[in-house]
């Protein structure tokens, strides 16, 4: 091994770097609430009774689930292209991002939902709650427990996946500029690890985060 | 002020369950129901109270109807009580929060009032010491006589108990009939599904004995319990006692 490590550029890049990690981040949280949003419709429909929506539900769910998240992105971006529909690559990779989150999440959900007791509701009800009053009082907040943990991973995940941006032409994300510094002076391991280290900081960001908000959240 | 039950029927699916039921609760009675398993004792208290449709007959709540079609059930809901046999504490909410919560979001009580009531009601029932515990570290008798707190909290007319001491341990089954007990002393209207029969007899105006989705026999407890006429009667009593 005759390689030379020069590690000052690459910190010469950090500046650069963590603007980048800003937009991972950005497009990251905007997934995660568009996916939440998204994964909620689709776990109604899935329960629908019109089989049209149940279909569109399912099917979502099938491939966001059973295919990679780099063709969801590719087919956003060239697949949508190729039909004459042009999206940016930023808004290309979050929907790609978005259409995975809410596939997965809907699952999460779904299961969440089921294992809330339905006594729970006859017992809200009993008490002379509406339907919707006891839903959210007392189904949503016992979910709410049951999801977090699983929703955090997708968090995780969704800021993984941001790096798959720079197949579609992403430049300003993390990935993007340690790709743009890395193609101007090859020094693929340096920047790389570097990148390695921010994304795993900005993982266990979430992951602390999330573990400290459990526990002001979740008393019981 | 009464509950009358009147030819009531349900099924589900194809299995009927109760069939064709008449009685009338007047205001201050308690009424006991026993009989065995699956004879539709339990499905009548969730009919009561609408929790369940029912097929034929009806229902009348101080005169008004059930399973009418503009009853607003969630209203009617309010003066009536029910306490189940797994006594469904809201397991993210304090003992506090558990009892506060219909009181502040269905009768729209301040919170300062709805405390108040609370902390009442849970005096009534023993559980001062617990108000900020949450459920998960109460024993099932606890949990059971929040659960009837809770119920108290809506100052119902009417308290329906569902088997509530069926899922108790059995050094837990006193306490909470205890609570039960002061509550008819005090005038309350109770229909009480229950096993107890001891506390059957002893606290009730009526026992009906129930079978196969049908009253067999309703009287004074002496004389249900105490001189049962139905052969079948005979028989459950000898089995459970």
């Amino acid at each position: 091994m005759n390689y030379t490590f020069h590690w000052l550029p690459a910190f010469r890049a950090l500046p650069d770097m963590l603007w980048g990690a800003l937009v991972t981040l950005e497009i990251a949280v905007l997934s995660m609430v568009l996916g939440v949003l998204f994964a909620t419709l689709l776990a109604v429909g899935a329960s629908s009774k019109y089989r049209v929506f149940r279909a569109a539900a399912v099917s979502w769910v099938e491939l966001a689930r059973n295919t990679p998240a780099l063709f969801q992105i590719y087919m956003a971006y060239f697949g949508l292209g190729s039909l004459g529909i042009h999206l940016d690559s930023f808004v290309a990779l979050l929907a790609g991002i978005t259409f995975n989150n809410a596939g997965y999440l809907a699952e999460t959900f779904r299961g969440g939902l089921r294992a809330v007791p339905q006594t729970q509701l006859r017992a809200a009800r009993s008490l002379g709650m509406g339907q919707i009053q006891a839903f959210r009082l007392v189904m949503m907040p016992q979910m709410f427990r049951i999801v977090f943990y699983p929703m955090t991973n997708q968090m995780v995940w969704a800021i993984l996946m941001t790096s798959l941006g720079v197949i579609v032409g992403l430049n300003n994300d993390l990935t993007g500029v340690t790709q743009e510094y890395n193609v101007r002076s090859f020094r693929t391991f340096e920047y790389f690890a570097l990148a390695a280290v921010i994304y795993y900081l900005l993982a266990k960001l979430v992951t602390g985060s999330a573990r400290l908000l459990a526990w002001r959240l979740f008393r019981y | 002020m009464s509950i009358e039950i009147q030819d009531v029927h349900k099924a589900f699916g194809s299995l009927e369950v109760v069939k064709g039921v008449t009685m009338t609760v007047e205001k201050g009675e308690v009424v006991s129901i026993i009989g065995g398993s699956g004879s539709g004792k339990s499905t009548l208290l969730m009919c009561i109270n609408g929790l369940e449709p029912i097929n034929e007959g009806r229902i009348l709540v101080d005169g008004t109807d059930v399973h009418g079609r503009g009853t607003d059930l969630n209203k009617l809901r309010r003066k009536i009580g029910i306490v189940f046999q797994q006594w469904n504490a809201f397991p993210h909410l304090t003992v506090l929060e558990n009892v506060m919560l219909a009181p502040r979001k269905v009768l729209g009580r301040s919170k300062a009032e709805a405390e108040a009531i609370a902390v009442d009601k849970l005096a009534r029932v023993g559980l001062s010491e617990k108000l900020k515990v949450f459920p998960s570290k109460l024993s099932g008798g606890q949990q059971q006589r929040m659960a009837i707190a809770r119920a108290l909290a809506m100052s119902p007319d009417y308290m329906l108990f569902d088997e509530v001491t069926s899922a108790l341990d059995p050094q837990l089954v006193g306490e909470v009939l205890d609570t039960m007990r002061s509550l008819s002393a005090e005038g309350m209207t109770m229909i009480v599904v229950t096993h107890e029969i001891a506390f059957a007899r002893e606290v009730s105006n009526r026992v009906a004995f129930f079978h196969k989705g049908r009253i067999h026999e309703i009287g004074p407890p002496a004389q249900v319990i105490g001189a049962p006429r139905e052969p079948e009667t005979i028989d459950f009593l000898k089995s459970v006692l």
